[in-house]
């Protein structure tokens, strides 16, 4: 559990590095290995969840703070956040469109993906979990979010370099991938003795 | 239960009202005849027009900004029918197709050294230019196939690779991914091609490869239409003078003039669908 008074900058590298969300607590595995061949759009990506999972899980926090609780409500959580962060992505999807035409052509696909992206939810039900303040599970969420753009950046500038090398056929595509993955994982392990959280 | 389900009812209602708000206000107006246009383009996005997606160029098109035969892709069956939606004359571009000038691959153009690095011709080319004899063949590793957005191009067993002329759209990907600069875009209607890229002297072309062009003058002598010429040891055809009488290839003694093997179809089937999705 996260104290109260924790450093908000304990909290950030906690969230970036030592528990990665896609490296050490293997939630938004889906989008890592489907839209990684390509650094570009794995930027696209991580900017999209970035941008979504900061909104989504202020808006979350407010939601079950200010209504469910005072309700004894807790049990629609999943429910009312998987509405919250539809109706977020639609939001941005239409904005975006509308005064940046470009960008939403360079995000394509990804935008309506995030949606189903079991990231965003996780790091709005991990910062209710810890108990943080609003300020904290901004950071928290924050640093969730630019843990996965990381993560996935460097998974896809590997997979770039290994698309090119003479890789032994059973290996070749998905399965070379699981094995990089799992081989970035363990390097990320390597954080968790930074500090205890 | 009352009290959740008033809770859920609210929350939808808000974010309902709130999406139908932004639907009114960030309302995007998309001119029908946009949509038209670009389901009639070949939709494989390969930005030879210079437009990088096939729907900007429709909307280029739409607002008269660009002429429907920008896109090389497009037939001009439907070049027509897009002139026709804009209720203007269409003007139709001749047909190219890409050929490969050699006619080299494993059996004819000999090795200078085996090549065991990334299997890419950029990359075979950084390597002392290559690993064959002949500083002009074709490497055999696919990067234009990799460039086409058509799937036109097969690796034959040769390690050659074969143009499809009818997938072939003549977009010219291929000619610019070709280290060796040996696809050359010509008119469908010109038949016969030197196979052959080789700028050195017979002697050496006839050393390194049992199917290079050696400048003999033969077909030169033999073209009643003065289409032939030799410039640094190479034989080229003129496509505006000569007229397919095929006299040049009975005499080509090293068989490098070859013939394209392509009778048009009337009407192209559809192409969507057979695209491959590029990128993701």
């Amino acid at each position: 559990m996260i104290s109260n008074d924790l450093n908000i900058f304990l909290i950030f590298l906690s969230a970036l590095l030592v528990n990665n969300i896609l490296l050490i607590r293997f939630i938004g595995l889906c989008s890592f290995f489907g839209i990684s061949q390509r650094i570009e759009s794995s930027l696209g990506m991580g900017a999209a969840v970035t941008f979504v999972m900061v909104m989504s899980s202020s808006v979350t926090w407010l939601i079950y703070n200010f209504l469910l609780i005072p309700f004894h409500l807790q049990y629609l959580r999943t429910i009312s956040f998987i509405l919250v962060i539809a109706t977020l992505v639609q939001l941005v999807e239409r904005f975006i469109r509308k005064y940046n035409p470009t960008l939403y052509q360079a995000l394509g696909i990804y935008l309506p993906l995030v949606t189903t992206n079991c990231a965003i939810l996780a790091a709005a039900f991990l910062g209710i979990d810890y108990h943080l303040s609003f300020l904290q599970n901004l950071i928290y969420a924050l640093g969730i979010s630019l843990g996965y753009l990381l993560a996935i950046i460097l998974f896809s500038g590997l997979r770039e370099r290994i698309a090119l090398s003479p890789i032994p056929k059973a290996f070749k595509g998905v399965p070379i991938a699981f094995l990089t993955a799992s081989l970035m994982s363990l390097a990320f392990l390597g954080f968790k003795g930074l500090f205890g959280l | 239960m009352i009290a959740s389900l008033l809770i859920l009812g609210i929350l939808g209602l808000i974010f309902g009202i709130l999406l139908t708000l932004a639907h009114r206000r960030l309302k995007i107006e998309i001119n029908p005849l946009v949509e038209k246009v670009t389901n009639l383009l070949p939709g494989a996005n390969c930005g030879t027009c210079g437009y990088g997606r096939c729907i900007s160029l429709a909307e280029a098109i739409v607002k008269e900004e660009a002429e429907p035969d920008l896109c090389p892709a497009t037939e001009p069956e439907i070049i027509k029918k897009i002139a026709q939606l804009l209720g203007k004359e269409a003007r139709i571009k001749e047909k190219k197709t890409a050929r490969l000038l050699c006619a080299g691959g494993k059996k004819n153009a000999k090795e200078c050294f085996s090549y065991f690095g990334i299997k890419d011709c950029q990359a075979a080319m950084l390597i002392a230019g290559g690993n064959l004899l002949c500083k002009y063949g074709c490497l055999g590793f696919g990067s234009c196939i990799e460039a086409c957005p058509f799937e036109a191009i097969k690796m034959s067993e040769d390690s050659l690779p074969i143009i499809d002329p009818e997938k072939c759209k003549g977009c010219g990907k291929c000619v610019d991914a070709c280290p060796k600069g040996l696809l050359q875009l010509l008119p469908l209607r010109q038949k016969f091609f030197v196979a052959c890229g080789s700028e050195d002297k017979g002697a050496a072309t006839a050393k390194n490869c049992s199917v290079g062009c050696i400048g003999c003058q033969k077909c030169v002598k033999v073209c009643e239409q003065d289409a032939i010429t030799i410039e640094n040891f190479l034989a080229r055809i003129d496509p505006e003078k000569c007229n397919n009488c095929g006299k040049c290839t009975e005499v080509c003694p090293r068989g490098v003039i070859k013939q394209l093997n392509y009778t048009p179809t009337i009407l192209p089937p559809p192409l969507r669908g057979r695209i491959k999705v590029r990128g993701n």
